[in-house]
Order: structure tokens, then sequence, then C-alpha cells
């Protein structure tokens, strides 16, 4: 406990959930700042360019909807990852799996004879079960052979990414489309409905939605989520209670990497309708998603508003480029600070500043 | 050994030079003043005891005094002169040694590396070569055999002292302190160690003993300082003190030394462990072939030196470490390497020695770490569903049962007092009506309030029919509370003795690996 | 096999496996004083551009390389300001520092994007050494100056964390920093000379890309080297000349995967480093706890003095 002028400092163990809002928003504010110096080192004037970002895209209907398409890919790795990290597993494999998920609803719409009904969900089950194995790959290797899952999602992001050119350059290169790296376009029947006149695929929304409330209630309401929990806060204290680490990291990286995959199902069935370069396919999505979940602080609710916000991001980007001649990066250096400025930020939650009463030097 | 103290005077002149003085220390944490105006002192050639239960502040004060802690008023005078402690850096240049409960050793490296670390004047290149000849000089005077060359890990707890010991030493302290230094020692190394300190009060040493134990106090100090809620209640000559004034001073009120104890009644065997052996994290064997049982109705206590087995042992039991050979029976059927839900849906309880770490979930509520372990069941589980009603109602009860201080049920358990937290523990496993309780330190690091709630505890369920397995450092709280005891030294049980007709020096020499001669 | 496909196999090997050492040994250093920096890979990216960046301008490869190890070690030093000063998450904080790194140094990198670099830094011919049949042209001909520095670097590292005393200081910070702290060891200023050495040497590693290995500028060329160094650093047990080998197999690996293309699909050769990463540490944990047993006991734990 320190006192400064009438003020003073003191430590808490458990910050109540006002100051963590705060806190955190104080953190996103923060880093617009420190990328306002971005931008008048680029001979750009904040205002300006704040003033741009505003109207083009919370100002009109397209620029609305753009931030909700960009935001939906977001919604789902965000969600899937508040639930791994809860359970502390580091799943920074967002990426591969989004990609494993685009690869296998691109197998099952341009290559499965079915009937056309059946097209859609059975691109979707396919998409989340492709993401679902992928991620319980590196929960099996941590829990039977102890590998740090950080390194192993990661690798097998790039080596999802080059299977990806693989398809695309190989086998599943389309003969109609000459020179370019893609497959042939997705039927009729494998494309997802959109929001009249915009970009929304929203039955993938609606998904990302329903996926939030739902994993709030695994966490909160059942059992699984309860030893999600406990394996998250105290591996020991799991151990104890013979909670099985394998069976809830498992459960829990299936339902992470699934609703990553869905992401992918998203992009290739609802914008792109065919499979192509990872790069276009996701614009590091599943990277952003560790932000947004982080933000998030854990709530899968609350990873659909930061979701939101990391969409006005995106599409903060696309704009800047088409109107002030920025290069899209920087949309990467915002996300970097953002994610710096909030990590800088936890330890401020931990202190309470308040008027010291009368005499009260030192308690 | 008092005879020793040539240079020592208990009660000499006011003026007689300290080597350090605290001069009304406070130091304050959130939500509790540590240290309250607190005036020490320690002369060179003695040693001055600093005696009070656990949280009386002892380990604050000389935590400020080795420059871990800066007071928040209060100044600190060594050798006449007002000094500023900022860090143990600083602590150290002006002569002031510590030895740390919870040593402060790198366990990975040799004793030499360690005493090479941070100390001056030691060579570049091949710090540890130089500093182990060095080490092995000072050894030979104060009388503490150690080799240089040995990894720390393999080294038992007495010889760990040796080694902070020694580093103090080596880095020239005049002043040396140590907390709770006999809690890691059988009898006779605690003998040894005393040894050491005449040893080191002749050279002129101010020594500084932090201890809870008041005999040993009474034996080893010139002074005795008692401390109670972070004050000092009196400083005192130890020859003019005996056990029930500092108990008095200690507590605050008269203290009763013996429990009331209903006679015995064992019934059958609820435990019984066939020749087990366990290794330990290290794969090196743990336990070695231990063979005892447990009857309901008695309490069985394991007593010896942390690190001879007692942990891996409990673990075996509650299923957390793997059993290499041997086998376990509870309750007539084997449960030999069952896993550890098993276990606790048959009825064993587990109070585990790293309650923090193990025995709560820190970050989960009051009502959320009751129903650890049977929270797959019903009626808090149904069909993967918890049932949040059912977890409500069972916490209040069981909050108000064991009279568990917490401001609601939601409350994170971090926010706990150590002592609320172990009745947290206590609740959860002794709820469920089990037929087997193993419970490691359970009072460990209490105050005497605590401490004597949790004992009861345990009679109780000794009462209601439980068999209880308890494994304690404490010798005097193995032998208040067990019927039967039992000392486990380099994983075997070297004897069982009957709890009324123990007899300290022969535990000790147990605790030792003397094996118990029978006849 | 042909002698001399296997000349010049093991002779790029070695090539591409200089950044993953020089990264390798700084994250050794780092993770052996108690803290992960997974910006590794950002730090070799940025080292990369302000390389090229001052080579380019300056036309003088050795200054791009001096400016690579600055800009280095100054985001590592950031890394260590959010980790031990402000106690932030470490995993958490090196994935910012690898993001930030990767969008900024795509961003200031922009305008030279594909061009080569006019003064790359110049091949060396060890004299006497070259002149040995097959391991002369296979080990001390057509590298730069950087192979040899980096083995001789690990050599170094290796004698000044095991034989000195400065060793004996950053070993016990990573292992209990607790006890170094009760005996007077700064650990705050360890930890941040470490991570900073860490960061020095990625940004070398990723210097030496954009100025002697491919001497030219293209966004995100290090390809993800940097997360291959954290596996190397587990898989080397946190021991520098343990490095070495890693590195330039992982170096070997890298390079059949562009010398195999007329055989396999070049998009599969790509992803075998990292599928081999994998099983590296997979077949190092049925090894049981061996290799992870030498991993410093408090690594990733930011170190708070026990106040209660």
């Amino acid at each position: 406990m320190k006192r400064i002028g009438p003020l003073i400092v003191e430590r808490r163990l458990a910050p109540p959930r006002h100051v963590v809002f705060g806190v955190s928003v104080l953190a996103v504010v923060v880093a617009l700042l420190l990328a306002a110096l971005v931008f008048w080192a680029y001979g750009v004037s904040p205002w300006r360019a704040y003033a741009e970002i505003g109207r083009g895209t919370l100002g009109t209907v397209g620029g609305l909807s753009d931030i909700v398409r960009r935001a939906i890919p977001l919604i789902l790795c965000g969600v899937g990852l508040t639930l791994a990290f809860r359970a502390q597993f580091w799943n920074i494999g967002a990426e591969g799996q989004l990609l494993a998920g685009a690869v296998a609803a691109s197998g099952v719409a341009l290559f499965l004879r079915v009937p056309d009904v059946l097209r859609l969900p059975l691109v979707f089950l396919a998409g989340f079960g492709a993401g679902a194995v992928w991620a319980v790959i590196p929960a099996l290797l941590r829990v039977k052979l102890q590998v740090n899952e950080v390194i192993s999602t990661l690798m097998m992001n790039y080596i999802m990414a080059y299977i990806v050119e693989w398809l695309v350059h190989g086998p599943w290169k389309g003969p109609t489309m000459r020179g370019f790296a893609y497959t042939d376009m997705f039927p009729v029947a494998a494309r997802l409905p959109l929001i009249a006149g915009t970009r929304v695929h929203w039955p993938t929304l609606a998904v990302g939605v329903a996926a939030a409330l739902v994993v709030g209630l695994i966490l909160s309401r059942t059992r699984l989520g309860y030893e999600v929990r406990v394996v998250g806060q105290s591996p020991d204290a799991a151990r104890y209670a013979g909670i099985s680490f394998t069976t809830v990291l498992a459960l829990t990286m299936v339902v992470s990497g699934g609703l990553a995959a869905l992401a992918g199902v998203g992009e290739v069935a609802g914008i792109h309708w065919r499979l192509r370069s990872p790069s276009h396919i996701s614009m590091g999505y599943g990277y952003t998603a560790i932000i947004v979940a982080w933000l998030a602080r854990g709530s899968p609710v609350a990873a659909i508003l930061t979701a939101l916000l990391f969409g006005l991001i995106f599409a903060a980007g696309d704009l800047m480029k088409s109107t002030l001649g920025l290069p899209f990066q920087i949309t990467g250096v915002f996300n970097g600070l953002i994610l710096f400025s909030l990590i800088s930020s936890d330890l401020l939650m931990y202190w309470r500043i308040r008027w010291g009463k009368k005499g009260e030097a030192w308690t | 050994m008092r005879a020793a103290a040539g240079s020592g005077h208990p009660d000499g002149p006011p003026e007689s030079p300290h080597l350090i003085r605290l001069e009304e220390v406070t130091k304050s944490f959130p939500g509790v003043t540590a240290n309250d105006r607190v005036t020490f002192e320690v002369r060179p050639g003695e040693v001055h005891a600093l005696l009070g239960e656990n949280g009386a502040g002892k380990t604050t004060l000389v935590n400020i005094l080795y420059g871990l802690y800066r007071p928040d008023s209060g100044s600190i005078v060594v050798r006449g002169r007002r000094v500023a402690i900022r860090s143990p850096r600083e602590a150290i240049a002006l002569g002031v040694g510590m030895v740390h409960q919870h040593f402060k050793l790198v366990l990975p490296h040799t004793v030499a590396e360690n005493a090479a670390l941070g100390l001056p004047g030691t060579p570049f290149w091949a710090p540890a070569r130089d500093v182990g000849r060095r080490l092995c000089a000072l050894a030979e005077r104060y009388g503490l055999p150690v080799d240089p060359d040995r990894r720390v890990w393999e080294l038992s707890a007495g010889e760990q002292q040796r080694v902070e010991i020694l580093k103090a030493l080596l880095r020239g302290a005049q002043v040396l302190i140590l907390d709770e230094p006999t809690s890691v020692l059988t009898p006779q190394e605690t003998g040894e160690l005393f040894k050491v300190l005449s040893r080191m009060r002749e050279e002129g040493h101010g020594v500084i003993f932090i201890s809870h134990k008041l005999t040993e106090v009474l034996e080893v100090a010139d002074r005795i300082t008692v401390m109670r809620r972070g004050r000092v209640v009196g400083t005192v000559a130890a020859a003019e003190a005996n056990k029930p004034m500092l108990a008095r001073m200690m507590v605050g009120r008269e203290v009763v030394f013996r429990l009331t104890k209903a006679a015995c009644t064992p019934g059958e065997a609820a435990l019984s462990v066939e020749g087990i052996h366990v290794r330990n994290d290290r794969g090196l064997p743990a336990v070695r072939g231990a063979t005892f049982h447990v009857c309901r109705g008695e309490i069985f206590g394991i007593a010896g030196i942390a690190g001879n087995g007692q942990r891996e042992l409990v673990e075996a039991l509650t299923g957390l470490r793997r059993i290499e050979q041997g086998k376990v029976r509870i309750l007539g059927n084997e449960v030999t390497n069952r896993s550890p839900r098993f276990l606790a849906d048959i009825g064993v309880a587990h109070v585990p020695e790293e309650r923090i770490r193990m025995g709560i979930v820190p970050g989960l509520s009051v009502e959320e770490n009751l129903i650890l372990k049977r929270h797959h069941r019903p009626p808090f589980c149904r069909a993967g569903l918890l049932h949040l009603a059912s977890v409500r109602r069972f916490a209040q009860g069981v909050i108000e049962e064991y009279g568990i201080v917490t401001s609601s049920p939601n409350t994170p358990a971090k926010l706990l007092s150590g002592g609320n937290i172990q009745k947290l523990i206590l609740a959860r496993e002794l709820s469920g009506q089990p037929a087997l309780v193993l419970a490691a330190h359970p009072t460990y690091g209490l105050d005497v309030g605590a401490t004597e709630q949790i004992r009861d505890l345990l009679l109780r369920q000794r009462a209601g029919g439980a068999a209880v397995l308890l494994v304690s450092e404490d010798l005097e709280e193995v032998m208040e509370l067990a019927d039967r005891i039992a000392v486990m030294f380099r994983g075997e049980i070297t004897g069982v003795v009957a709890g009324g007709e123990a007899d300290r020096e022969e535990i000790g020499l147990m605790m030792a690996g003397e094996e118990r001669v029978r006849g | 096999m042909d002698l001399g496909w296997l000349v010049s196999t093991v002779s790029r090997a070695l090539a591409f496996g200089v950044p993953l050492l020089w990264g390798t040994l700084g994250e050794i250093y780092a993770e052996r004083s108690g803290v992960v920096n997974l910006g590794v890979e950002g730090m070799m990216i940025l080292g990369a551009y302000a390389g090229f960046a001052v080579a380019q301008t300056v036309g003088v490869p050795a200054l791009g390389l001096l400016a690579a190890a600055v800009v280095g070690a100054a985001a590592a030093l950031w890394h260590a300001f959010l980790t031990v000063t402000l106690r932030a998450n470490q995993y958490v904080s090196g994935l910012a520092l690898t993001l930030f790194g990767l969008g900024l140094a795509g961003l200031l990198g922009r305008g030279w994007e594909g061009k080569p670099l006019r003064v790359p830094l110049g091949a060396i011919t060890v004299p006497g050494l070259a002149e040995i049949p097959v391991l002369g042209p296979m080990l001390f001909v057509d590298q730069t100056i950087l192979t040899y520095l980096g083995v001789l670097l690990a050599v170094i590292l290796w004698v000044v964390l095991f034989r000195t005393r400065w060793g004996v200081v950053i070993r016990s910070v990573g292992e209990s920093p607790a006890t170094a702290d009760s005996l007077g060891i700064n650990v705050t200023l360890v930890r941040y000379l470490c991570v900073a050495l860490g960061g020095l040497l990625a940004g070398v590693g990723g210097g030496y890309l954009s100025v002697a290995y491919r001497p030219s500028w293209t966004e995100g060329m290090t390809a993800g080297m940097g997360w291959i160094v954290i596996a190397l650093t587990i898989f080397a047990s946190w021991d520098p000349l343990r490095a070495i080998w890693g590195a330039f197999f992982f170096g070997a690996l890298y390079h059949l995967s562009f010398r195999l293309q007329a055989y396999v699909s070049p998009e599969l050769l790509k992803l075998m480093p990292y599928a081999f990463a994998i099983l590296v540490l997979a077949v190092s944990g049925f090894g049981g706890a061996r290799w992870r047993r030498r991993a410093p006991g408090s690594l990733g734990i930011p170190y708070v003095r026990g106040e209660r």
C-alpha cells in the first residue's frame, strides 16, 4: 500500500467486473492512440483517418455489413478459443483448424454425390469434423507425450496451409480455372444464402452466436465446463479430484477446433464459393481470434462483442487501403498494439486507487 | 548448553553493544498489520529466540531485517548506526545472514554452485572450484561437513540446512537468522544444530532463532522475545522463563496442554498396506516395502522427517502415484492402483499436504470448491448438467456446520484465510462420511484456534468409526492424536509404537533410521 | 548417391541452418533465465527488415546486420518490460510481438518488396581447410562468416553458461529466482539482459536471411522459422552445443524441401520441417521426462517477491 498525495494505492486479489471492463476499454483506447502515431508517421492525419473509418464503416449499411462479415469467422474462432483458454490449453491453431474446415467443406461441396438438400448440412458437418480432428491431435500429443501445444498447434497451421496450397495447385485445381490456383466453383446447393444486398452469410453468423451462448452455458452449467475450469485453474487439483485430462482436453479441443473450422466453412461456402490459397481464405482470422478471446477475458458471449471490434478493424483496413492508400498490413500493427496494451493493463486491474481518509497514512 | 554462553549477557546492562536493533518497526499488508511497533535486538554472542504462533509476525520481522520487505515506519540500527536495508544484498553487506524456513537453494545445482551464487570475490572462471575449497575450510571450523560437488536435491533436509548456514557464514554473517530451523530435523539432528549454534555463540556471532516450539526455545536461547498478532508481548531471559509462562504470553490465555480424547476402540482394518513400493518424481524409490494397517475408530500417525516417502505414500494410497509392487486393500477389497476418482467414490477422503496447490481451485468459488470430487454425481450433476440449487443448499449447510468464515458461497476460495481454506477442504472431505481419512500435515502453518478445531474434527471422525491416517512432521501433534505411531525413514516403516507408551527419544531415534528394538 | 549432390546439400544445409542456430542460441539464453519469448518470429522478421533497409540504404552489409541486432534487441526489451516488469503472460506477450513484428515489417517493407540487395554479405573461403577433399567444399567454401561465428558463439555461450560466474547466476535465476533474489542477485536485470541477448541474436538471424542468404526483401520471408527455433530450444534441452546439431538438421530439412522438388510437389515438401518439429518433440516425449527435466525450473513464471 502506498500513499501518493491524497490518493491511496493498494492491491486487490479479485478485480470486480466493472474494473475489468473499464481497464479493457482503456487498453483499446490506448492502442488506438498509439495507432494514431502510425498514421501520423505515414503522413496521414490521425483525425482524418479515424473520421474516414468512422464514416466508412459505422456510417453506412455497406460498411456495417462488412464489419459483420469480417466478424463472423472471428466469432466462431474466438468462442472456441475462450473455451480452450479457460482450460489453459494454448490453442494457437485456430488458423489451421479453420483451413481444415475449409478443405473438408470444399471436398464435400465439390466431390460428394448427395442430394442437394443434404449438401449444405453435410458441408457443415464435414467441416466441423475435420477441424475437430485437426485440433484433437495436439491435445492428445500434450496429454500423452507432453508436447507443448503452442508449438504443435502452430506447426499444424503451417502444415495445413501447405496442404491447402498443394490441393489448389495440384489434385483439386479446377480444370476450368486455367492458370489460377483455385478449385472449381461450388455447386449452387453448396453455397450459403446471404442477407440480401450484403455479403453476410447469415447461417454461419447464426451458428456463431448460438455457439457463443451454448459454450457459455457449457462453462457455467455443465460438468464438462466445471472440469474445464478446474483443469485450467489448477491442474494439480484436477488430478487430485480424479478429473481425466485426456477427456477434458480432447472434448475442449473438439469444440474449439470444430468451431474454428466452421469459420472456414463460412468463408469458402459463403464468400469465395471455392477453395483457394490460404492467405485469401483467412487473412489471419485464426490469429486475430486469439486477441478476440483474450480481450473477452474468457467469456464466450463477450467474444461476440470483441469479434465485432476486430471486424471493424479489418473493415477499416480495407477502407484505408482504398481511400487513404494505406497498406492493409496496418491492421496487423493495430492488432499487435491492442494485444500489447491489453496485456500491459492486466496488472492495473489488481491495483485500486482511492481517496485516503484523514490521518490514514499507513494502515 | 547455556554454559557455553560465555560472552552472552542474558540480563546484561541496557547499554551493552548490540549487533542489530529494530526500533518501533511497523509493516502492514492489505488487511493485516504484520508488525506493529516492534522493537527487537540481538547482541554479540547470544542466541535470541523469537517465539510466537504462526501468523504472529515473526517471519515478516526477519524479512525486514533481511531487506526483503521495507518497513512502513520505524528504524534499524546496526552496530550503533542507523541504516536502511533495501535489499538482501545490503543486508548481507551489513553482516546479516538468513536461513529461510523453506530453503533458498537451487536444487539442480551443486553445493558449491549454490554457495558461489552472488558471492562477492568469486573468480569469473570456474567459480565453483574456488568456492568449494573455501566452503570445506569453513565447514571444518564450525563442524558442518558437506561435499561441495553433490547436487543439492540429493541431500537430506538436514544437510541442505547445513549448506544454508555455510552460505551465510561464507558471506561473513555476524547475525544469523534461522527461521523455524528445527521443523525439518530429527531430534538428534536438532541436537547437532544446537551444538553448531553454541559454537557460533563462542565465535561472537548473534543468532536469531525463530520458533513456535517452547521446549527447544528454552533449551537453546539466551533471551526470548515473544510475539503475538504482530506485537512484542515481552522479552525474558531464558533462565527465568518456563513453559506455561511462555505459552500464556504466546497465546494470550491459559493453554491446556492435553486434548481430551476418548479411549480407542479399534474395529476391523479399513486400510491394509502390504509391502508397497513407490517411486518419487525423479524415478527413485521413495516408499520401499511399507506394510501396515489402519483400523476403523483409530488414528494411525506417521511420524518422520519430510522427504522420507510420506508424500509418495499418501499419493499412492489416493491413486495419484503408481504403486510398483505390493498391495493395498480398503475395506477388504483390493484397490491397488485404482484411480483417484474410484477411491474417492468408495469413501477415501484426502486432506492433501499442499492445500492451496492441490486441495482447492483458488479461482473457483467456495461452493464450487465444496463439490470438487463429487461434482460428477447426483445430486450435484445429472446427465452432465450441474444442479446449481443443490450445490448451493449443500454449500450453505457445510459452511455453517464447519464454521467456514466466508462472505458468501460465491466468494473465490483464494480470498479465504489459511485456516478457512483448510476448513473448506476438511468440510468437503469429511462431509461424505468417509471410511478412511488420509490427512497430510493438516495443521501445518495454522494458528492455534484453527489447529484446535481441525484436531477436534479428526478426533470426531475417529469417534464416528472412520479410520484416520495422520501424516505429520510435528511430533507433538502425532503423539497427542495418534493411537498408534509409525515412523518412516528412507521409505521404510522403521517401527510402530502404541501412542500411550511412545517415548520422544525412541521415536527420534527411529526417525533417524534406528530400528526399534522389539521385546 | 552422387557425391557432388551430397556436398552441395550439406553446404546449403549449413547455410540454411544459420538463422535457426542464432535464433535458438538466443532463445536458450532467454529461457535459461526463465522467460519464454514466443516473439522470435517477430524479432527475426523485424531483424530481416531492418538489416535489409540499412544495408540497402548505406550499402554496407555489416551495418545492416548491426541494425538487425539492435532492432531485435529492442523488440525483446519490450517483451522483457511486459513480462518481467509488468508480469504479463509470457505466451501472449510473445504472440503479440510476433503479430506486431510481422505486421510492422510488412507495412514498412512494402516499397522494397521483391527487390534484391545492392551489396549482399559476401561468402568466404576458409584458407587451407577448403582444400580438404569432400569436407572442404562441404564445410569451408561458400559460407558467410556468420556460419562460423554462430558455431563459435555456441561454444562461447556454452562455456559462459556452465563454466563461469555469470552462468551460475543466469541458471540460478531461471531455476529459482527467489533464491537468487535472497542472495542479492538482481533478477529483473538478469532477465532483461538475457531476453535482450535473445532478441539480439534472433535479429541477426533474421538479418542473415535478408542480407546474406537470400539478399532481398520479401514480406514474411522468415516463413515460420521463429517457431522452429522455439521447438529447437526444447529439442536442444537448453544446451547451446546441442543447438548446433539441431539447427543444421533443420537447415537440411528446409534445404531438402527445395532440393527434392523434382520428385515431390513443392507444397508438400515445404511442410516437412514443420511436421518434423512436431515429430521430434513427440519422440523426445517418448523418452520419458529425460528431456524436459532439464527445463529451467521457473520457465514461464513471472517472479514476484513473496509479498502476501
